[in-house]
């Protein structure tokens, strides 16, 4: 992946992070609260999160339903705000940025998977994929260009053309997955990627995620109550009542040089060779 | 983004035609019934039109419009003659007279009597004969509309069209022999009886015997001279009322705006034409964008500001105004020419459509607003939200 950064049309944008200051970890939450409602019908979904997510993992959020997932996650993607406690995105703190630089600092360095896969239908393939790097202001050829590039990379080169109701499950999340990394981004988080999608499927993307999004500047956060992929992380917070009861070291053996292999068979190694 | 924001809107076909068909319709109405007010006011002056010869119409002060005749004393017409700065002054006589048909039928006609000498006044355009062929005995000039339809002599067979009057036909009026000599082009008054020109004193023997007989004096300006300081001296010389032509058509369409129910009747038209238009194409428009809530909330997570999103719904809501504008009032240039022939009052004067244009814009601005307004309320964790 850093590869492409070094390639003559390289795609540069300001990120406005400093990587260095960073020291290996993405996301920081010390005592996070939030609470939805107030009055009667409060809901405190955090009651308290103490997190470290470090760059280079992928990292999952498991527990109940109802159990604040979503809302941890989305708080660590920086698009709710938390209540009480610290908390560091990429070395920022939500709180203290004002609305647009907040938004500035998702569109440079945060990608985004959804359960659903929020493709825009009237979009090809190729053109869902370019939107973040529209938005960082990349002109629409290039941003196109490479969004084909990374479709490449998910084994779409030949589905570029293709609308999301053209696609299979399956696939539009492979979509949604180049959108998530098109633009390179510090920090991608997935709310139920492989919800939607049958048990070999799901695994496929899984293997995906590892393979290509991650990286060793780039962390994960993936939000799942399906154990079957409970193998791909590299370590699983368990989440209960708005609290993280525990975190343990994945099953995922052997990062360092096993990367993307996913401990699964079959052909993906050949998306990694460049 | 731009062609992110026309994708979104054009993809979603039914919408997108939606909205089109709602902004083309509004337009369309509004041109279309304004364009046929416009036609119908310009009639009311259509007889000033025609007669552009003389700077100032010289009038009784009651008269309120150019069919409202007051007659004035003969005697009036050399009191203006005799003001400084006329170069010329002429007499007018116009009228409603009952021609006797060949059938035996009457027909109230608009009887015009032009200065005996220089035939001042006269038909804008001929279409047979010429003008000053008046002055042979009995002459009269007719109108085209009138000779080919209701001066019309009755077919010899039922059924068959009636036979226009021609050059050499015969009318009577009051019980005098008239002969026509010309067929003549007028313009469309609100006055739907036939016209007949002929010389003044001729119309003023057609006439009934009345003591004053004098509808207008028209009057040139001497080179130099302002036309409205001259007005003024007419005044106040003889106190007759005294309008450059700009003037009196403005007294007379203002006139017929004040105390005919034509221009509430338009009015209606034209705001159901904007409020149709703009509750069809703005409802769909920000029901359009509800749709596409979720959408614009994952641009909003994936970094999408608000200048951004404003960018987006005003791209799309120009490229609907322009489309639905253009076929609109494209639509309403072509009434005319698919009338063409028949007797529609239509005049598309260049304030038409800049006025729909601007209605148009409101109409995009206020649902782009809406639009926008819940876009920007959106939070971008609704896009975890299942
Ligand atoms: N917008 C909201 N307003 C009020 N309460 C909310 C809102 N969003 C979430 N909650 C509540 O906060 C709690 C945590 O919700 P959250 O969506 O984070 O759970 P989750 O762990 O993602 O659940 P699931 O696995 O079902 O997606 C729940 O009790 C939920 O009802
Ligand atoms: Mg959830």
């Amino acid at each position: 992946m850093t590869t492409l950064l070094a390639q003559p049309d390289a795609i540069t944008f300001d990120r406005r992070v400093d990587t260095a200051a960073l020291r290996g970890i993405a996301v920081r939450c010390v005592g996070v609260t939030k609470t939805y409602g107030s009055g009667q019908s409060a809901v405190m979904a955090l009651r308290g999160i103490d997190l470290e997510v470090k760059t280079g993992e992928l990292l999952m959020l498991v527990g109940p339903s109802g159990c604040g997932k979503t809302t941890l996650i989305s708080i660590i993607a920086g698009i709710l705000d938390y209540d009480q406690g610290e908390c560091a995105v990429l070395g920022q703190d939500p709180k203290r940025m004002s609305a647009r630089e907040l938004t500035r600092l998702r569109g440079a360095n945060v990608g985004f998977v959804f359960q659903a896969y929020n493709l825009i239908p009237t979009l090809n393939a190729a053109e869902n994929s370019a939107i973040p790097l529209l938005l960082n202001g990349v002109p629409r050829a290039k941003a196109v260009k490479r969004a084909r590039e990374m479709l490449g990379r998910v084994g779409l080169a030949d589905r570029w053309k293709s609308l999301p109701a053209q696609l299979s499950g399956g696939q539009q999340q492979r979509v949604a997955i180049t959108r998530a990394l098109v633009h390179e981004p510090r920090l991608i988080v997935c709310d139920e990627p492989t919800a939607a999608l049958d048990h070999e499927t799901g695994g496929r993307v899984m293997e995906l995620l590892r393979a290509v999004a991650l990286d060793e500047g780039r962390a994960l956060v993936i939000v799942t109550h399906d154990p079957r992929i409970f193998g791909f992380a590299d370590r699983i917070a368990k989440m209960d009542d708005g609290r993280i009861t525990s975190i343990n070291e994945g099953r995922h053996e052997d990062r360092s040089t096993a990367r993307g292999a996913g401990g699964t068979s079959d052909g993906l190694t050949g998306l990694l060779s460049k | 983004m731009n062609l992110v924001a026309i994708k979104m809107l054009i993809g979603d076909k039914a919408k997108y035609i939606g909205i089109i068909v709602g902004l083309t319709f509004a337009s369309l109405l509004m041109t279309q019934q304004a364009s046929i007010f416009v036609g119908l006011m310009t009639r009311t002056f259509g007889f000033i039109t025609d007669t552009s010869l003389p700077d100032i119409w010289v009038m009784d002060p009651k008269v309120q419009f150019v069919d409202d005749i007051k007659p004035l004393q003969d005697t009036q017409l050399l009191r203006v003659r005799g003001i400084e700065g006329v170069e010329w002054a002429t007499p007018l006589y116009k009228g409603l007279l009952k021609a006797r048909l060949d059938n035996g039928n009457f027909q109230t006609c608009n009887v015009i009597g032009l200065d005996d000498s220089t035939l001042i006044g006269g038909p804008p355009e001929m279409r047979e004969g010429r003008l000053e062929d008046l002055r042979r005995a009995d002459s009269v000039i007719v109108d085209e509309v009138g000779a080919n339809g209701r001066l019309a002599k009755q077919p010899a067979r039922k059924g068959d069209p009636p036979i226009p009057l021609k050059v050499g036909d015969t009318l009577e009026l009051n019980d005098n022999r008239a002969v026509v000599v010309g067929i003549c082009r007028v313009s469309r008054t609100f006055q739907s009886q036939p016209v007949l020109y002929t010389t003044y004193t001729r119309a003023t023997t057609f006439a009934p015997r009345e003591r004053k007989l004098l509808s207008f004096i028209l009057v040139k300006a001497k080179p130099g001279v302002a036309p409205r300081a001259l007005c003024e001296r007419i005044l106040q010389t003889t106190g007759l009322a005294a309008f450059t032509g700009d003037e009196f058509k403005t007294i007379t369409y203002k006139y017929f705006i004040k105390y005919t129910g034509i221009p509430i009747n338009f009015g209606i038209a034209v705001t159901l034409g904007f409020v149709v238009g703009a509750v069809i194409a703005g409802q769909m428009f920000y029901s359009f964008t509800l749709d596409n809530l979720r959408h614009f909330g994952t641009l909003k997570a994936m970094g999408a500001g608000n200048l951004t999103l404003l960018r987006m719904v005003i791209v799309q809501s120009v490229l609907v105004g322009c489309v639905g504008y253009g076929m609109g009032v494209g639509a309403a240039s072509l009434v005319p020419i698919l009338s063409s022939g028949s007797e529609l009052a239509f005049r598309m004067t260049w304030h038409i459509p800049a006025v729909v244009g601007g209605a148009i814009v409101l109409i995009c601005v206020l649902s782009a607003v809406l639009s926008v307004l819940k876009v920007f309320r959106l939070e971008p964790a609704i896009v975890f939200k299942g």
